[in-house]
């Protein structure tokens, strides 16, 4: 039977001053396994958030109809009774409740005297457990699971919810290979139980592999919806769907002149804090004095986890490599002593990891370098505001005064507060990561000048970006990460989007 | 977003470093001034009320030059301890154990003074390095182990209680020599004379005033060489005549009394000098970073270990000092000594102003906090107001001031 489970009409959802979803439609039938896809940013996440009711009805304009019936779900809730359930990326187990407790929580099963029924729960768990081929006891806490095993828990609660339409939000992103496919395997083993399946994937091979349709959504909108059977499709198309469109001329002009090589790592290999895993594994990379150099990489990629293990090893554990600054190595053991040796690395959350927000402009501003504003401990206060002043001048932080609280700036004045405390502790490379995210197309060509001033001024910049024509209107050189390894690097003058994707999406073993 | 006027246009005027600068320029908004320091003057504007409350409802009794000392000898090692709290506060901790480490200070003290008949100042530096040495033991847990500073603490309250108890045997000793009773006992007076009062009482006074004017006058000068806001000239004279006014009333009526409390001049050196380091120094810049963003304090260099074992440290130092300072008032050491004194101090940090959250908060408004307590709690006995009563008035003054820092926060939250 070939009919239409679900149906999203015209779906439009704006958050203040962005329209993150404009007039999309989406059609899933009943029994495929539907992907969607998009660049990191193009609203797949958000088009979910309204179909589950993260977003309650009337936060959005559209209709949604399931089974043929128009929904409105105020919340999770009302979307689950529907048989609707999404999975996160970001696993939503408590970790040190067992897996029967996990699977049923919130939906706990009672006995007759309205006590819980431990024996009837974990019973039911061990038959839900094996439906998903997980062989483990429902008494075991989930902080015993690896990663993929909790993901398997997570699809056992889902069916225990009666799912009819189960939504899978990145499922692989976290997973080895050896867990990705069985986890692969089992959703097409739902689907031949008549499950219907929507997958948000970056990883193309994946889809290609699994999908029956695709749908592509790039800027807010659906672009097409590719049948995977019948039309040829490759990754390759898939890829032309999510960056079709063009380099508009947004990027400020640049005079390139690289000088000699200012940072250097090689063989850099870093394992996560928690999990077993290598998060990077053997990177090489160089970046010289005027230069712009990008690191593009999906979400998960390690790009983040490669700047911070850098940046006085504030990520990870068993960091192995050797850092090389002007060409003399160093051991950075420290943040202290990676600003001491002239890195200096801008965060891409800001808000949790960049600024004091409670604090004003003037001391966020001095706080990665009141050394150079303190004598024998003593902090000038006058010669910390004029610091301060003249960073507002020439980064153009729009405030009313330097003593303003940071947390009431817009994230595009935050984001030059964060640049100025860098810059003030004079470094010879700065690691941007996603210097632009969150802010304004002014602030962002604000932002981009900047950038182009320090370089013109000699210094090194790596920027870690997820939006490509970014990387391609900014940078020298780009250096492409997939699962932790360097997996190409490219002269700006050779980079396209199709082929930056393409190599940002190489897995090495299950290509193939 | 804020949008004014773009500062690229805006280029500032050459600087003037003249004094005579100082005497013109500055703007006279008086209502921008307090809305900007809501948080702050809202407890000196509360103080003030209820002293005045309390000072009509006891019928002047509460400001007699005989009650304003027993104020100050009252309440000092609350406030001395109040000190140490908020700065640890200020980083994102707290310590429960500050009453017991009073105790077991003031009995190592008592035993080596009287009990072996050591000078008195053998004593106070026993109590200092048994302070001090309390407080790395905290600042090894928190900083270098990694436990909550709540958890370490309330450890820190029973051991060290108990250790008070074996120090002394279970038993209360006294009295302490006249010297050492002195610290917080002794008064100076008559060193100048005066007739019917103390001339050097109101020396002091003086000095303290002229001080704050020119330390006042000097922060203002430098202020426009850089062209910094200031408040305008006749509003900063109004200023400084009126705190000025403040500090003589009660030197004046300190004077009338017994003269100036040793204790008065160690709690006024600590406030100045830790009002100074919380403000100006590097280590105090770390402690508001690290409460009020730790992450973003680790990547910017800031040793956040090294940081939070030394607010440990010298809250174990100011707990000896207030240790010392309650074991000299008292005239002895009791196993039971600085019962609850934990509290009355993280009162006194949360009323003046302290965040809970962490990186808010400043050693004056402690100070203030703490006057509050002690204001309340003084006038209250004076009142014949039992001893229930002035507890839940207490509980809920406390209640109401954090209440209103979470509501000013909320709604500067929904701000953005």
């Amino acid at each position: 039977m070939d009919d239409t489970i679900l149906e999203m009409r015209r779906i439009t959802k704006t958050f203040p001053g962005v329209t993150a979803l404009e007039d999309v439609t989406l059609a899933v039938r009943r029994g495929e396994i539907h992907a969607i896809c998009g660049e990191n940013g193009a609203g797949k996440s958000t088009l979910m958030k309204v179909l589950s009711g993260v977003h309650p009805s009337g936060s959005y304009d559209g209709e949604i109809l399931f089974d043929g019936k128009p929904m409105q779900f105020r919340g999770i809730r009302d979307s689950e009774a529907n048989g609707i359930v999404i999975i996160h990326q970001e696993l939503a187990l408590v970790p040190y409740l067992s897996i029967a407790e996990n699977i049923f929580l919130g939906n706990e099963r009672r006995g007759r005297s309205g006590l819980i029924d431990w024996n009837l729960a974990n019973a039911e768990a061990a038959k839900l457990l094996a439906s998903v081929g997980l062989h483990e006891n429902p008494v075991t806490p989930v902080i015993q699971l690896g990663v993929g095993k909790q993901q398997l828990v997570e699809i056992a609660k889902a069916l225990s919810k009666k799912v009819r339409l189960l939504i899978l939000d990145e499922p692989t992103a976290a997973l080895n290979d050896i867990d990705s496919a069985h986890l692969l395997d089992l959703l097409r083993a739902l689907r031949d139980q008549g499950i219907t399946c929507i997958m948000i994937s970056h990883k193309l091979n994946e889809i290609t592999a699994i999908a029956d349709s695709t749908t592509v959504i790039r800027d807010g909108r659906a672009v097409e919806t590719l049948d995977m059977k019948s039309d040829e499709v490759t990754q390759q198309r898939i890829i032309r769907g999510m960056v079709g469109r063009d380099l508009d001329s947004f990027y400020p002009d640049r005079e390139s002149s690289p000088g000699e090589e200012v940072l250097r790592i090689e063989d850099w290999t870093v394992r996560h804090p928690v999990q077993d895993r290598l998060v990077v594994e053997g990177v090489g990379l160089s970046v010289r004095a005027g230069e712009v150099v990008g690191i593009a990489g999906l979400m998960g990629a390690g790009r983040t986890e490669l700047a911070m293990s850098v940046f006085g090893r504030s990520y990870g554990r068993d960091i192995s490599g050797r850092l090389f600054v002007r060409g003399r190595e160093v051991h950075a053991r420290s943040v202290a002593e990676a600003i001491d040796n002239g890195i200096a690395y801008v965060t891409e959350d800001r808000k949790r990891y960049g600024l004091n927000l409670i604090d004003d402009v003037r001391r966020n501003v001095s706080a990665a370098a009141l050394d150079r504003l303190s004598r024998l401990g003593w902090v000038n206060g006058n010669e910390e505001i004029k610091v301060a002043e003249s960073s507002r001048r020439e980064m153009n932080i729009r405030t009313t005064s330097v003593m303003a609280v940071v947390g009431k700036l817009s994230g595009g004045n935050q984001q030059k507060v964060v640049l100025s405390k860098w810059l003030f502790t004079d470094p010879d490379v700065l690691i941007l990561d996603e210097p632009t995210r969150g802010i304004d197309v002014g602030a962002k060509y604000e932002i981009y000048t900047i950038i182009n001033r320090l370089v013109a001024a000699g210094k090194a910049v790596i920027v870690i970006s997820s939006e490509l024509p970014e990387l391609l209107g900014m940078c020298d050189r780009i250096y492409t990460l997939a699962a932790g390894r360097i997996t190409g690097e490219v002269p700006v003058a050779e980079a396209t989007q199709e082929s930056l994707m393409e190599l940002m999406t190489k897995d090495k073993e299950l290509v193939g | 977003m804020t949008s004014i006027k773009t500062p690229s246009t805006e280029r500032p005027t050459p600087p003037d470093s003249t004094p005579a600068a100082a005497l013109h320029s500055g703007t006279s908004d008086l209502r921008a001034l307090v809305l900007n320091n809501l948080r702050q003057s809202g407890i000196y504007v509360a103080l003030v009320v209820i002293v005045g409350l309390f000072a009509i409802l006891t019928d002047g009794v509460l400001l007699s030059p005989g009650n304003i000392t027993n104020i100050v000898l009252q309440y000092s090692y609350i406030l001395v301890l109040a000190i140490g709290m908020v700065i640890l506060i200020i980083g994102g901790h707290i310590d429960l154990s500050v009453g017991s480490v009073v105790a077991l200070t003031g009995a190592v003290s008592a035993v080596l003074v009287i009990q072996q008949g050591h000078p008195w100042w053998i004593g106070v530096l026993a109590a200092l390095a048994v302070g001090v040495a309390v407080g790395a033991w905290h600042g090894f847990w928190v900083a270098y182990a990694g436990i909550p500073a709540f958890i370490v603490t309330l450890a820190g309250m029973l051991l060290f209680r108990g250790l008070t108890l074996r120090v002394l045997d279970n038993i209360s000793l006294s009295p302490f020599p006249a010297e050492y009773q002195r610290v917080a006992a002794g008064f100076l007076n008559g060193l100048l004379g005066g007739n019917g009062f103390d001339a050097f009482t109101l020396l002091i006074g003086a000095v303290a005033v002229a001080g704050y004017a020119v330390s006042g006058f000097r922060t203002r000068v430098a202020r426009i060489r850089y062209q910094q806001p200031v408040e305008s000239f006749p509003l900063f004279v109004a200023r400084v005549v009126a705190v000025g006014a403040v500090i003589m009333y009660f030197a004046w009526q300190l004077a009338h009394a017994r003269g100036l409390p040793i204790v008065l001049i160690i709690l006024a050196v600590l406030v100045l000098v830790y009002g100074l380091l919380t403000r100006r120094t590097v280590f105090g810049r770390q402690v508001y970073a690290i409460g009020g963003n730790l992450s973003a304090a680790a990547l910017s260099g800031v040793k956040v270990r090294t940081v939070n074992f030394w607010m440990f440290v010298n809250m174990g130092f100011l707990a000896a000092v207030a240790g010392v300072i309650y074991s000299s008032r008292s005239n002895g050491a009791q196993p039971a000594a600085g019962n609850m004194f934990e509290l009355d101090a993280i009162a006194a940090a949360f009323i003046g102003g302290a965040a809970v959250t962490g990186g808010v908060g400043t050693v004056v408004g402690a100070m203030v906090g703490g006057l509050i307590m002690a204001v309340m709690s003084n006038g209250m006995q004076l009142m014949g107001i039992d001893q229930s009563t002035q507890s839940v008035v207490k509980g809920l003054v406390l209640l109401v001031a954090v209440a209103f820092d979470v509501y000013n926060k909320r709604r500067a939250g929904s701000a953005r």
